[in-house]
């Protein structure tokens, strides 16, 4: 395991899940790079609009529902990944 | 799988390398409509519906509309339009329609309308879609007692901004009403107590349907949409509470693709026919190795009664002008068995209008079914319980509707029925008539066989033709004609009703609408016309379209000579007449020429320009009798 993965008890494959949804949703290239640290100021296409569409699919494709409170004030992708995966255990 | 609309279950799902397909046509140095229409053909999620909309949105000004009529519409709404509006772009195509969209200024939908020299004016919308919210009229509370005025002053508001959509834009109105809320307030005495929110939306509700008839508006019935999915999973809270969404993401493509049905069928996209495959589609079974007593039809059975209701749905169909026609893998005599031998048959022979059973293959006989029937193939709705047959239809003729019906027959009829390749906005005495009209035509093709020379076939047909300026009357079916005529049409002008209704009171035009009666029965609104003064003593022939279903009856000449008749009345000496040329009405090319006028000019495109001095016409002995208008109307019978 990576060790920023480690560090956050974050799952690799949620990760990867989120970057192939990213890819659709954002409609961008398959060789789009995500790390924790990512943020919505690191991707052009992820916008307040976007970030909807993302969270909806992320809930449809992994059959979770999201609080508003789980999902507001949420600064990276590394935030992201630990709610779902929290969700997911 | 469970049957879920707001996926749009009756269109095929996207194919693998879908995304890859639409990246590899944002690269690409053309763009047709017709590629557009079959992006569009699959059950899109949003995400997918965004990707579409971009593509049209990066191209869209070297796309080569072909079958795509284009259309320019406004959206003036009280929330966020983010995503419908990308969504109905990219769900156009599927009903014929290009679409260009405006979204007004957010909360600015009166000054938009009543103000001066606005973003709204400036778009000059064909179609305005008014969608406002519950919360921006003040409808937003319960109360016990009726709340003053409330409802009535929302309903001014929109009646208001309707009518002035009308008189200051000129353009179609599309009202999106209110979805009556289902979570209890008090319980099922809502309805009972005056102010309370479920009885004031349906108040106001009602209201839209008197102002739509009023000022013929479209409704856009977003209370029933939501009723379809199910109130509870319409909206989400959560996302309303985040986004302001009014309803959720997810319902976003079902509501993109009501609202592109309404598109569609303002622009006369409406399919015509519905063709039905046999075995296993209108009865259990398979006529040819089953026999007569083999296949499942009718009351006994859950099957049986599931393959009888997809008859009676397709005979609702027929009673709103759906020509139903038959194509089917069969010997023909077996295929007509049922319908003339077993008795719990509901289509009956005198129902289908064409009837092919044959072994040839069926995009081969669809074409044929279209020729018979004098429509395109873009009119046709192809119902086949067969996946192979589907997609085989589809591969061939892609611009065939071909629902998606998975294997329960019970769940057929929805899948025709929420698909909306049936959408109308108007229904009309002449929409009632049609199927008759069409089965008609197949009789009197056979009478025109036993019958010598075409003069003697022509007036045993005993034909009564009316001729008329255009009226409030016709109005509708005429807007209808100018929209969907697409072979008979010199020019193939396109006029919103609101358009036409203007022409009825101009001087400075000259209007036609003309019926056919004959012994065979009505045939409803056959010919429209309108032609406009150049000068003191010339008219120009603006539009000139027939039914394809009455050529070959002299029509064109009694429609010339109605026109003389008037020109002279008018004091007109010079008719000048024009043809443009489309994909689909190289029929008409020489029309003018066949009526005697000469040719002035000939464009590189086709396009051409024709003259007729109104002193050389002889008038002329017509197999008509003619029917003169009411008193008070202006009198434009014409000798025989």
């Amino acid at each position: 395991m990576k060790p920023y993965l480690l560090e956050k008890k974050m799952s690799e494959s949620t990760l990867e899940t989120v970057r192939e949804i990213m890819i659709d949703v954002f409609d961008v290239d398959d060789d789009l790079e995500i790390n924790p640290a990512t943020s919505a100021e690191d991707v052009e296409e992820w916008d307040s609009l976007s970030h909807i569409r993302l969270i909806v699919a992320i809930e449809r494709q992994l059959g979770i529902k999201f609080k508003n409170s789980e999902i507001e004030g949420l600064k990276n992708v590394g935030e992201l990944v630990s709610v779902i995966d929290s969700k997911l255990a | 799988m469970t049957y879920n609309v707001a996926r749009l279950p009756w269109l095929a799902s996207k194919p693998e390398g879908y995304d890859a397909q639409i990246r590899a046509a944002r690269k690409a140095d053309t763009l047709s409509g017709a590629a557009l229409r079959d992006f569009a053909t699959f059950a899109l999620d949003l995400d997918s519906a965004l990707k579409l909309a971009k593509l049209i949105e990066t191209k869209r000004a070297i796309i080569a509309p072909g079958p795509l009529s284009p259309l320019r519409l406004a959206i003036l709404s009280s929330s966020t339009t983010s995503y419908a509006v990308p969504a109905i772009v990219a769900a156009a195509p599927r009903h014929g329609v290009l679409a260009d969209v405006y979204v007004g200024d957010y909360g600015q939908t009166v000054q938009e309308v009543h103000g001066e020299g606005t973003g709204l004016q400036a778009f000059a919308p064909d179609v305005v879609l008014l969608s406002l919210d519950a919360i921006s009229l003040g409808l937003t509370r319960s109360d016990v007692l009726t709340q003053d005025g409330i409802v009535e002053a929302a309903a001014q508001q929109i009646r208001w901004l309707a009518e002035g959509i009308v008189a200051r834009i000129g353009a179609t109105v599309i009202i999106q009403n209110f979805v009556e809320p289902a979570d209890p307030w008090s319980g099922h005495f809502d309805a009972r107590a005056g102010g309370s929110q479920l009885a004031m939306l349906r108040r106001l509700n009602r209201s839209i349907e008197d102002i739509a008839a009023d000022i013929n508006a479209v409704v856009l019935d977003v209370d029933r949409i939501a009723g379809l999915v199910g109130k509870s999973v319409w909206s989400d809270r959560s996302q309303w509470f985040m986004a302001k969404l009014p309803y959720a993401l997810d319902m976003t493509p079902l509501y993109a693709d009501h609202v592109a049905r309404l598109l569609g069928a303002i622009r006369g996209k409406t399919r015509k026919c519905l063709v039905l495959d046999l075995d296993n589609t209108c009865w259990g079974g398979i006529i040819g190795d089953d026999g007569l007593e083999g296949i499942r039809i009718g009351q006994g059975s859950g099957e049986g009664e599931a393959f009888l209701a997809i008859q009676h749905y397709a005979l609702d169909l027929k009673r709103r002008g759906i020509v139903l026609a038959v194509c089917s893998k069969n010997e023909e005599a077996n295929a007509w068995l049922p319908f003339d031998s077993h008795e719990e048959m509901a289509l009956k022979r005198s129902d289908i209008a064409v009837f092919v059973a044959n072994w040839t293959d069926k995009a081969t006989n669809l074409k044929t079914i279209a020729q018979t029937l004098n429509i395109g193939t873009d009119a046709l709705l192809f119902l086949d319980d067969n996946p192979a047959e589907r997609a085989r239809v589809r591969q061939m003729l892609p611009e065939v509707a071909v629902p998606e019906v998975g294997d329960d027959p019970a769940l057929y009829p929805l899948a025709i029925a929420h698909s909306g390749w049936f959408e109308t906005v108007a229904l009309t005495a002449d929409d009632a008539q049609r199927a008759e009209q069409y089965r008609a035509n197949a009789v009197r093709a056979e009478a025109a066989q036993k019958l010598g020379s075409l003069d003697e076939y022509l007036s045993s047909l005993e034909m009564v033709c009316s001729i008329r300026p255009f009226d409030e009357t016709g109005r509708a079916r005429i807007a209808q004609l100018i929209n969907k005529s697409n072979q008979f049409n010199l020019t193939t002008r396109r006029y919103t009703e609101t358009e036409v209704a203007a022409l009825e009171s101009d001087p400075s035009v000259f209007t036609l609408q003309i019926r056919l009666a004959d012994k065979f029965g009505d045939n409803g609104m056959i010919a429209v016309l309108i032609w406009r003064a150049d000068g003191d003593q010339t008219w120009v022939c603006d539009t000139w379209l027939m039914s394809c279903r009455v050529l070959g009856r002299r029509m064109e000449e009694a429609t010339m000579q109605a026109v003389i008749e008037g020109a002279r009345a008018a004091g007109i000496k010079r008719l000048t007449g024009h043809y443009l040329p489309s994909a689909k009405n190289a029929m008409v090319a020489e029309h003018f020429g066949r009526l005697g006028f000469t040719r002035v000019s000939i464009a590189d495109d086709g396009a051409s320009v024709w003259t007729y001095a109104v002193d050389d016409y002889v008038m002329k002995d017509l197999p008509f009798t003619y029917e003169t208008v009411s008193a008070g109307e202006e009198d434009v019978r014409i000798d025989a």
